[in-house]
């Protein structure tokens, strides 16, 4: 049996993994990533919109600096979030940004003079400086105090994982892709590696390491209706728990207000951000009913309950695939759409056969919300590590590190896998520098044969249930009863169901090829639909025992936030391979510690929180705080350090520098 | 009435002794809308759950679906199966590439080969500060970079390709329009003496014969031949130095 070695094995070769492995690189260990496909084919290659970092240097950025940046994603979280992390994030990712503007990822730039945006509906005209000129520029994404969304047009992902890919090839980053990571290789609690499928030869093998990330992604499949690309299945989360790792509020799941109907293809929220409105079966836009304050562009979780309630009052417009709203970017103008919005347009165009810029209602394109973002996902301590198993580590998406909490915002997820790479890639080189493997051969061997075994079991089980019709099965209960809005009743019925799919899970068969030396779809299939059950579960009972409507988490019985009950991070796990539903248990979110206490997040009624009984106190403990260090003249990093004190490796921790700074302070 | 579609698809595992290349036709309901991304996916899910495809983003973006639709060379996502109006339509994987199995071809290393060859990467000896301000550069020149970087890597300029076709060496349009990406990016030292240590022979930006493969089937409309007529006329500048 085959067994490689390297000190760092990367799985995932996204943002987040390539990020990471070229830290590891660049500190001198003998990496190695796997990735499903070419990385650069990798789902971060769709994201569009952009990347948030407060560099401020924009009409309409100015003032931003990290503090704001911070405080916009606690409140997006809706106080979900670990608020060290929040820090950690927001103090490293200018520094990300313009490093990665140093390897080439083509950011717009600031244009000096006059230009005209669309904000409400109405044409304004913004000044740029000469000073900015040429610097990196921003747009206006859903959520965010200052236009903080930093953009390469609507190419943002593509741009970034280039410049990434390309970097990680010139530092020589040992690349293997069509590589599966099946399972993990543990020993004594610790972490060495995982089994391996190679998707073209189906060869199995080890790769051995002494730490080893895990940057698989999301979990989007879970559902049918999503903007996920088909890999996102979350299989590897499963294999996670599967070696004694642990889940994090896996029931946080974001819906995005403005997919394409039918085929749930994302238009990005920068068309919203640009000055795109969203209308009804009238042609009436109604965001403001709803919203006064941001409109269309309040936090995604609202406009996707919005738009939902909104439809539910009939005002939804009738199609072949269920009712619809639609999101008009004409208002913006022919010349804009073409050059800032062209791949929107192609995808209009290719999939609907609308052009998206013409006028008279022609161009609007039918929008309706779908799954789009993970904000669950494996549990992390600050530093990546798996809260359960050494050796482990993970971040981007697939990580629950808890950058999000219970909504992340647009720009905030290119921005984690780039950021959580950079500082958990270190991290994680520390590790891997101070270990060793202590695993015999005959060990490694054995996993490897366990896993072949389980593969063969499936081939050659005769006629059984079928891979294909399970996940359907999974995803019409997810989309059903595990949505937008979510009651106990309907999450009672999905747990069950889908306890019962995972059951009869242990019985696929595979119909065509029997080959476990080629290409084999139909058993790639067999074995990440058991897994992907397996997720949807962790899923499903999360978002039935969370009585509470947090974020993304919107109970329709159980309206209120309620921080006395639920301020607390829900920990799911497979304790026994035979058990047929997830562990459940909670970490709880010390108020105590944090540097902005819960408050109201700003959308719909007030009165809708039930009161942390400590919440009160720390918010008097951080306003004297507060106002004794001003009256002493401290700056703002002395007042933020007294608040939350927190660490980051390498020089992130540095201040950044910006435009009209002195220059010393 | 949604009408009857025929779909042929190649079939072949090089990797299995007793495969012999064979095209097998299967038929099915045209739904509303049908792209071949969902076409396929239905054929594996009712017909063959052993017919090998890829396909990542389902929206034109990532660049692994291409293959030979009714003789061209196409993203396969983006193909509406209503386009083809006798409804049969004939799949092949696309040449010039290492098959994998059926439609699946391994582009992944062929571009990985090619983006070493290039030096595919910023070539800069400049010490950052990244808590300062980032260097500035013109928005224009910044667009006209970014027009360049958005090529999908998906191999349809390779299998349209005269030139490939009979020179086995040949970088492509992907591998010279990847150089020109670099050439006007303000972060790469590199000269154009540089450049044409890489790509300054018949293999590389001499080779190239104009038959236009490449630039009618980018799916993302890049200036393929208009750049490429830029870097010839900059390398021979070099070799004319030489
Ligand atoms: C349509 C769309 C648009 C978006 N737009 C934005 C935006 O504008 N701004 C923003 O901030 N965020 C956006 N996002 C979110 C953002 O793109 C992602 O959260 C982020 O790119 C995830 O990066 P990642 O590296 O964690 O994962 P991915 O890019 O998903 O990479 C996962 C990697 O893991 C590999 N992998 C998975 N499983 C295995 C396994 N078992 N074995 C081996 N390898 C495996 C895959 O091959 C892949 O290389 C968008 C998302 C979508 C869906
Ligand atoms: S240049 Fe165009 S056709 Fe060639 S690989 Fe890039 S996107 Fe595809
Ligand atoms: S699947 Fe990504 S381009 Fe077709």
């Amino acid at each position: 049996m085959k067994i490689n070695y390297c000190d760092t094995l990367v799985v995932g070769g996204g943002l987040a993994g390539l990020r990471a492995a070229i830290v590891a690189r660049q500190r001198g260990l003998n990496v190695k990533v796997i990735s499903l496909v070419p990385v650069k084919r990798s789902h971060s290659a769709a994201a569009q919109g952009g990347m948030q970092a407060s560099l401020g240097n924009s009409n309409k950025a100015e003032g931003d600096n990290e503090d704001v940046h911070f405080i916009d994603t606690v409140k997006g979280s809706d106080w979900g979030c670990d608020q060290r992390v929040a820090r950690m994030f927001a103090q490293t990712a200018p520094k990300a940004i313009r490093q990665l503007a140093h390897w080439g990822v083509p950011w717009s730039r600031v244009k000096e003079g006059d230009k005209t945006a669309v904000i409400d509906t109405k044409k304004v005209t913004i000044t740029e400086t000469k000073e900015a000129h040429g610097l990196i520029n921003s747009r206006d994404f859903g959520g965010t105090k200052k236009w903080r969304t930093c953009y390469t047009a609507d190419g943002t992902g593509h741009s970034m994982l280039y410049g990434v890919a390309n970097k990680a090839l010139g530092e020589d980053v040992d690349i293997e892709d069509r590589k599966e990571l099946i399972s993990l290789i543990v020993e004594n609690g610790i972490c060495y590696g995982g089994v391996v499928r190679d998707l073209i030869s189906g060869e199995l093998s080890a790769y051995v390491a002494k730490g080893t990330l895990i940057a698989t992604g999301g979990y989007g499949r879970l559902y049918r209706v999503t903007t996920n690309a088909v890999i996102c299945d979350g299989s590897a989360h499963a294999t996670v728990m599967e070696a004694g790792g642990t889940l994090g509020n896996m029931e946080a799941v974001q819906f995005h207000p403005t997919p394409i109907v039918p085929s749930g293809i994302l238009l990005t929220e920068g068309c919203r951000g640009d000055g795109g409105v969203l209308r009804d079966a009238d042609g009436y836009r109604f965001m403001p009913d709803y919203e006064p304050e941001k409109k269309d562009l309040a936090s995604r979780d609202v406009v996707s309950r919005r738009m939902l309630e909104h439809i539910a009052k009939g005002k939804g417009v009738d199609s072949p695939y269920g009712k619809h709203l639609w999101l008009d970017i004409s208002i913006l103008g022919r010349e804009h759409v073409e050059k800032n919005l062209r791949d929107i347009q192609d995808i209009a165009m290719s999939f609907n056969g609308i052009d998206p810029a013409d006028e008279n209602g022609k161009g609007w394109m039918p929008v309706r919300p779908a799954q789009h973002y993970s904000m669950g996902g494996i549990r992390t301590k600050e530093t990546g590590e798996l809260t359960t198993l050494k050796g482990a580590y993970s971040c981007g998406e697939s990580a629950c590190w808890d950058l999000h909490g219970f909504n992340r915002l647009g720009g905030n997820s290119v921005g984690e896998a780039i950021v959580s790479g950079m500082i958990v890639g270190e991290y994680l080189a520390d590790y891997c520098e101070n270990s060793d493997i202590n695993i015999s051969t005959a060990s490694i061997e054995s996993h490897i044969k366990k896993q072949k075994d389980y593969l063969q079991s499936i081939l050659d089980r005769p006629k059984g249930e079928s891979a294909h019709e399970l996940k359907k099965e999974m995803q019409d209960v997810m989309d059903a009863k595990v949505g937008v809005f979510r009651n106990g009743p309907h999450l009672e019925e999905a747990v069950r169901e889908l306890e019962d799919i995972l059951k009869r899970s242990n019985n696929i068969s595979v119909e065509g090829s029997k080959s476990l030396t080629s290409a084999n779809p139909g058993l790639d299939s067999a074995y990440r639909v058991h897994k992907m059950i397996k997720v949807a579960l962790t899923v499903a009972k999360g978002a039935l025992d969370r009585t509470e409507s947090r974020g993304a988490h919107t109970r329709e019985d159980f309206p209120k936030r309620d921080d006395e009950k639920w301020l607390k991070r829900t920990i799911t796990s497979w304790a026994n391979e035979n058990d047929t539903l997830p562990t459940v248990s909670y970490e709880d979110l010390d108020v105590n510690t944090m540097e902005i206490p819960p408050s109201y997040r700003g959308y719909g009624k007030k009165g809708l929180i039930i009161d942390h009984p400590d919440t009160w106190e720390r918010k008097e403990v951080v306003s004297r705080i507060k106002e004794q260090l001003i009256a002493d003249g401290s700056d703002r990093y002395a007042i933020q350090d007294a608040l939350m004190p927190y660490e980051l490796p390498s020089n992130y921790k540095e201040r950044n520098r910006r435009l009209g700074d002195s220059g010393d302070e | 009435m949604s009408r009857e579609i025929t779909i042929s698809v190649f079939k072949f595992d090089p990797r299995d002794k007793a495969s012999k290349p064979e095209f097998v036709d299967y038929k099915m309901q045209e739904d509303p809308g049908m792209s071949l991304f969902i076409a396929l996916n239905k054929i594996r899910e009712t017909l063959d759950d052993d017919l090998s495809f890829d396909f990542v983003c389902r929206a034109g973006i990532c660049g692994s679906c291409a293959m030979i639709v009714n003789g061209k060379p196409t993203l396969a996502c983006k193909t509406l199966t209503s386009q083809f109006k006798d409804g049969h339509i004939k799949l092949m994987p696309m040449p010039s590439f290492e098959l994998i199995k059926d439609l699946s071809v391994n582009t992944g290393k062929w571009m990985d080969g090619m983006s070493k060859r290039v030096e595919s990467w910023i070539h800069s000896s400049k010490e950052m500060d990244y808590t300062k301000l980032e260097d500035k550069v013109e928005p224009d020149v910044a667009q006209e970079v970014f027009e360049l970087d958005r090529c999908i890597e998906c191999g349809i300029c390779v299998a349209g390709c005269g030139t490939k076709a009979v020179n086995e060496n040949f970088v492509g349009a992907v591998g010279l329009n990847r150089v020109a990406r670099f050439q006007i990016d303000p972060n790469d030292e590199r000269t154009d003496a540089d450049f044409y240590e890489l790509v300054g022979d018949d293999d590389g930006i001499f080779g190239c014969m104009s038959l236009m493969g490449c630039e009618d089937n980018c799916p993302k409309d890049l200036p393929l031949q208009n750049r490429i007529a830029y870097m010839r006329n900059k390398l021979i500048q070099v070799g004319k130095q030489k």
